[in-house]
């Protein structure tokens, strides 16, 4: 079986997140750039799938040649190889539609991404990729499944679950459950170091969404301390004061 | 030009974030001076259907039959762009639940749309420019969009709009597409809902446990508290990792994000990722042993105290307003 994974270089999860520019541009001073978390999950589980020689695992970036260090963990990890494809990520929909270029002439039997980047959450790759190669596409998954010919995945439904048989190829975002991320051991850091990372260029193409500015959350009022045996005031306070109940 | 709403009905029924997409739909519609179409696909009956008429639809397409029953994203996304294409519309609007999730990439890629996932307040119109405001690093920030492209997909985070009566009546029109067999590649083996439980991404009311509640066999409180206020149970990342919990209850920045109107973390220190998943939350609610706990800066109320004495407190206090109330 050919596994492509699509991977992401995020921000850290520990990332306090800033902007500059007239809150124009994320401030990445100072900012440590990781795997995304949910690509690491796809990562894994496509290693498991292929463990034992059946198959091979690439890793695909659309990203600058800052990124490399990412897609070295990812070899690192366990994949066969890496393309990165050498453009600034604009949006989902241009990273989608230069994925799908490289697919076009080079097939896999399943491409995975995770179920969402933690820097923009659009969770919008998996869905365009799949429309772009007229393949089914299921978002959010928990499990993975792999026989002969088809997979067998659980989707994550509002207050419930959907388990779905589906033929390859065809495109998934995983989510915590599909696998435990890995954590490369000496022996594959060494071999990520010559493992093949082929870089191609993009393809031309329009694209129709532009980040214009940056907001953080409003910062909340001090916080209202109430003592811990008088709870009767607080579901007073919750239900006069802040109306919520 | 129109806009066009995708009404998602759960077991034929409509949500209130269904209402929420409505109402806001409605208002992109009085923007543009413009009116507003609702697309249900499923089995859904004539009285759910007229229920959407109150939020502001003016004509609903009901796409129906069997195979269209279930959710199957690929096809649902075939019939949601042909509605648009019928209706002429400029403006596609979806809930952003798991399944409009797996939608609106698709449909953005038919309509040759640019795509606002998480929006999170009304659409900004001047001088032909059209900005949303979403969601951004998971729940850390916000970013505003501007879509060039000539039609616009829009995916609303629920608890984020207000549900706005209108009243009116809307015509329902049947509507059925030629859907093709590669549409229907994915096959559904089972659907597992518990009903007795409130559903975590579009709940009100979250109650959520940390490890400061020493075990899975202690989340008899959480669930108590929360079946009281008819809330969702949730928790941090540690007690999912442990297995006390699914991680489908899992809130934050690796999780999910939640943004209702009351979330009471109990147990839980706060840290920045956990912060993430909750920032949008209406008001925060925040017991923990541990004064120095970061929690308690974002919290709009806190107790001090240890959960095993608060909890039973608070669920006595709960039932008591019940009563009262």
């Amino acid at each position: 079986m050919k596994i492509l994974v699509c991977i992401s270089n995020v921000p850290d999860t520990t990332t306090k997140i800033t902007f500059t520019d007239n809150n124009t541009q994320f401030n990445t001073n100072g900012v440590q750039f990781i795997l995304n978390p949910y690509d690491e999950i796809a990562l894994a589980r496509a290693i498991e799938l292929t463990d034992g020689g059946k198959g091979t695992v690439t890793v695909i970036n659309v990203g600058e040649a800052n990124t490399e260090a990412t897609i070295r963990k990812a070899l690192a990890i366990g994949a066969t190889d890496a393309i990165r494809i050498n453009a600034k990520p604009h949006d989902a929909w241009y990273v989608a539609y230069q994925i799908a270029q490289y697919v076009k002439s080079n097939p896999f039997d399943l491409i995975l991404t995770g179920r969402e980047s933690i820097d923009y959450n659009g969770s919008k790759v998996a869905g365009m990729l799949g429309e772009l190669l007229d393949l089914p596409s299921v978002s959010i998954i928990k499990k993975l499944d792999a026989a002969d010919t088809e997979a067998t995945v659980e989707r994550e439904i509002e207050g419930g679950k959907e388990v779905l048989t589906i033929p390859y190829p065809f495109v998934a975002g995983t989510a915590e459950g599909v696998a435990e991320p890995k954590i490369p051991n000496m022996r594959g850091i060494m071999s990520a170091r010559t493992k093949p990372l082929t870089v191609v260029e993009p393809v031309e193409v329009k694209t129709f969404s532009e980040i214009i500015s940056y907001e953080t959350p409003a910062p909340r009022g001090q916080v209202k301390l109430i003592p811990a045996d008088d709870t009767a005031k607080l579901v007073e306070l919750l239900h006069t004061e802040a109306r919520v109940i | 030009m129109s806009v066009l709403i995708y009404a998602e009905n759960t077991g034929g029924k409509f949500k209130k974030s269904v209402f929420e997409a409505v109402s806001y739909a409605r208002a992109i519609a009085d923007q543009n001076n413009t009116s507003l179409t609702a697309v249900s696909i499923g089995n859904v009956d004539a009285t759910e259907l007229a229920l959407l008429s109150k939020y502001g639809v003016d004509k609903v397409l009901n796409v129906s039959g069997d195979k269209l029953k279930e959710f199957v994203n690929q096809a649902y996304a075939s019939v949601i762009a042909e509605a648009a294409k019928k209706e002429g519309s400029a403006v596609v609007v979806l809930s952003n639940t798991f399944s409009g999730r797996g939608l609106a990439p698709r449909i953005g890629v038919k309509l040759e749309a640019g795509v606002a996932d998480g929006a999170v307040a009304l659409p900004e119109q001047t001088g032909g420019s059209f900005k949303v405001k979403k969601t951004a690093f998971s729940g850390k920030a916000f970013a505003t969009v501007e879509l060039t492209s000539a039609i616009k997909v829009i995916a609303l985070v629920p608890n984020s709009y207000k549900v706005v009566e209108t009243g009116g009546t809307a015509q329902v029109e049947d509507f059925s597409v030629e859907t093709k067999a590669s549409d229907f590649k994915a096959m559904i083996k089972e659907i597992v809902r518990s009903t007795d439980k409130v559903s975590l991404p579009d709940a009100e009311i979250v109650v959520s446990g940390g490890r400061g509640l020493k075990g899975p066999e202690n989340w008899g409180m959480i669930e108590e508290l929360a079946e009281l206020l008819g809330a969702a149970t949730a928790c941090s990342k540690p007690v999912s990792d442990a297995g006390w919990r699914p991680h489908s209850e899992h809130v934050g920045q690796t999780g999910i994000a939640v943004s209702p109107n009351l979330y009471i973390a109990v147990g839980i220190s706060g840290a920045i990722q956990h912060l993430a998943g909750v920032s949008s939350s209406k008001v925060i609610v925040v017991i923990n042993k541990d004064p120095e706990a970061p929690f308690f800066k974002v919290a709009d109320y806190g107790i001090v105290g240890d959960a095993f004495e608060v909890l039973p407190k608070l669920i006595a206090a709960v039932k008591e307003y019940k009563a009262s109330a």
